[in-house]
C-alpha cells in the first residue's frame, strides 16, 4: 500500500499490522512521541470536517511531526479554479504526506496519481472514507479481542451509508464473520455490495427490518442514521424512524459483551440514555481513530 | 439491400442490433477516405437481428472498443476477396474515452481535463465501473 484511497487498498496482512501497531502505540505512547520528527503532514480539507481533520493533526503531533493545510475549500486555490493535480503537486514541495478531504468522488485517487508522496483519502464525497473504517476495526478488535467469528449487525441507512459499505467490505474478508443487515426495505444495501463483495467473499448475511428481533444475537451493532430525505414520503419516514432508534429498552435484550459503534455525528438514532451503558463504544471509537491514523502515517512514511 | 462485397478490407459482423452507429462513432470511421458501409438490422441466425460494418481498407482497429461493445462481435479480414482471418475481441480490462461518467458527484464533472476511464470489475457480467467514483457503466451485453 503506497496510498490509502479505499479500504480494499489494504491487504489483510497489512490491516493486521496496522492494528498491532496501534495497540503498541496505545501501550507505549512515549516510544512513538518523536518518530515523525521533521516530517510534515498536509491536511487539505476542501470541505470542512473538523472531527476528521483534528484526528489527523493530533495523530501527527503525537508522533512529533508538524502540520500544514487548510480547513475549507473557499480559502484554497481550488476556489480560484486550480486543478487537484496542480494543488497537490505544489503541496508535495512542502509536505511528506497528504490527508485530503474533497466533496467530489474520486478526488483523492486523482491526487494520488499526481504525486510521489503518500495520499490518504480523508473522505471523497459520499464515496470512500477508509480511515473511518480503520477506526471501526480497531474498536471492534479492542472491545471484543478479535476480528473473526463475529456476528455484526448493521442498522439504519444501508443503501447510502458509505461507512457501512466500507465496514462490510473490510470485515467480509475475515473468517466466520456473519452480517445481519437491519434496515427498512427502501434502504437495503446496494446490489454491487451483494454481488461484488458479500457473494464474492462467500460471506453469510441475513436481512431483516427489525432491530428488536436481531439485537439479542449480535456481537457488534453498527448504527447509522436514517435520514428523512431518503424517504419518498413523510408518512413512511414517521412510521419507520422509531424502529431504528437504539434505546436502553432495545439494548436490554443484547448480550453483555455486545458493542455499539457509530461513525458519528449522531443525531437521534441512539438515545443519549444509551451513552452511559458500557456497551456504548462510539466515543472510544473516536479515540481509536487517532491511534490507527498514527499507525497509518508511520506505515505510509516507512517509519518503523 | 445489396452492398458490394469487399476485396480488401474488414467486415465487422454480429454487432448487437442498434449499436453499429456507436461503433462507427467510437472507431472514428467517419474520418476514413475509403468505402464504409453500416448495415442496420440485418437478419441473423445467432442474434435475430444484428448490425454489420464493412470497411474497404485494412485499417488498424481498436479491439478494446469492439470488445466493450460485445465480445461476440466477429472481425473478418478480407484479402483479394478471400476471408483470411476471423477473430473475436475480448473484454478489455480498461477502456478510455469511450464511456462518459454521468455521475454529477464524480470528480470528472468538475475537472474537465481528466480522461474518462472505466475498468472491468465483473468479467462474467461485463460490468464496467468509473475508476474515480465506481459508478457502473450501462452494460454492453444487456443492450445487445
Ligand atoms: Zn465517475
Amino acid at each position: 500500500m503506497r496510498h490509502l484511497i479505499e479500504i480494499a487498498d489494504i491487504p489483510i496482512h497489512e490491516m493486521d499490522e496496522l492494528i498491532e501497531k496501534s495497540l503498541d502505540i496505545i501501550a507505549n505512547p512515549d516510544r512513538y512521541s518523536d518518530k515523525c520528527h521533521g516530517k510534515r503532514i498536509a491536511t487539505l480539507f476542501f470541505e470542512p470536517s473538523t472531527r476528521t481533520r483534528l484526528s489527523f493533526e493530533a495523530a501527527m503531533q503525537d508522533l512529533g511531526g508538524n502540520v500544514i493545510g487548510f480547513a475549507e475549500g473557499s480559502n484554497s486555490s481550488a476556489a480560484k479554479g486550480e486543478s487537484i493535480a496542480d494543488t497537490v503537486r505544489t503541496v508535495e514541495c512542502f509536505a511528506d504526506i497528504i490527508a485530503m478531504r474533497h466533496p467530489k468522488e474520486g478526488s483523492a485517487y486523482v491526487a494520488s496519481q499526481n504525486v510521489d508522496i503518500p495520499v490518504i483519502n480523508a473522505g471523497d464525497g459520499g464515496h470512500n472514507h477508509p480511515t473511518q473504517t480503520l477506526a471501526d476495526l480497531l474498536t471492534i478488535h479492542r472491545e471484543l479481542g478479535r476480528l473473526d467469528n463475529l456476528k455484526i449487525g448493521c442498522c439504519g441507512d444501508l443503501k447510502f451509508g458509505r461507512t457501512v459499505h466500507s465496514l462490510i467490505t473490510a470485515m467480509s474478508r475475515y473468517d466466520g464473520v456473519e452480517f445481519v443487515l437491519i434496515s427498512p426495505e427502501e434502504l437495503q444495501i446496494p446490489e454491487y455490495l451483494r454481488s461484488e463483495v458479500l457473494e464474492r467473499n462467500g460471506s453469510t448475511y441475513t436481512e431483516t427490518t427489525s432491530l428488536k428481533h436481531a439485537i439479542p444475537d449480535l456481537d457488534v451493532l453498527y448504527m447509522t442514521r436514517v435520514q428523512r430525505e431518503r424517504f419518498f414520503n413523510e408518512a413512511d419516514y414517521i412510521r419507520l424512524k422509531d424502529s431504528y432508534i437504539l434505546t436502553p429498552e432495545k439494548l436490554s435484550a443484547a448480550k453483555e459483551t455486545m458493542r455499539v459503534l457509530h461513525p458519528l455525528p449522531r443525531v437521534n438514532e441512539i438515545s443519549t440514555a444509551v451513552d452511559r451503558d458500557p456497551r456504548a463504544a462510539y466515543f472510544r471509537q473516536v479515540k481509536n481513530g487517532k491511534f490507527i491514523r498514527m499507525a497509518l502515517i508511520l506505515k505510509l512514511l516507512g517509519v518503523k | 439491400m445489396i452492398i458490394g462485397s469487399i476485396v480488401n478490407g474488414i467486415v465487422i459482423d454480429h454487432i448487437p442490433a442498434g449499436r453499429g452507429m456507436e461503433l462507427y462513432t467510437n472507431l472514428e470511421l467517419k474520418n476514413l477516405e475509403c468505402e464504409v458501409a453500416l448495415i442496420k438490422n440485418a437478419s441473423s441466425i445467432k442474434l435475430g437481428k444484428k448490425d454489420i460494418v464493412k470497411i474497404g481498407e485494412r485499417i488498424p482497429l481498436d479491439y478494446d472498443i469492439l470488445g466493450y461493445i460485445d465480445p461476440r462481435i466477429t472481425i473478418n479480414i478480407i484479402e483479394d476477396g478471400k476471408l483470411i482471418k476471423k477473430m473475436h475481441p475480448s473484454l478489455p480490462q480498461t477502456i478510455t474515452g469511450v464511456i462518459k461518467c454521468r455521475n454529477p458527484r464524480c470528480i470528472t464533472s468538475t475537472e474537465q481535463e481528466l480522461p474518462h476511464v472505466f475498468k472491468l470489475t465483473d468479467r462474467e457480467n461485463g460490468v464496467y465501473r468509473c475508476i474515480y467514483c465506481e459508478t457502473k457503466a450501462k452494460q454492453s451485453k444487456e443492450q445487445g
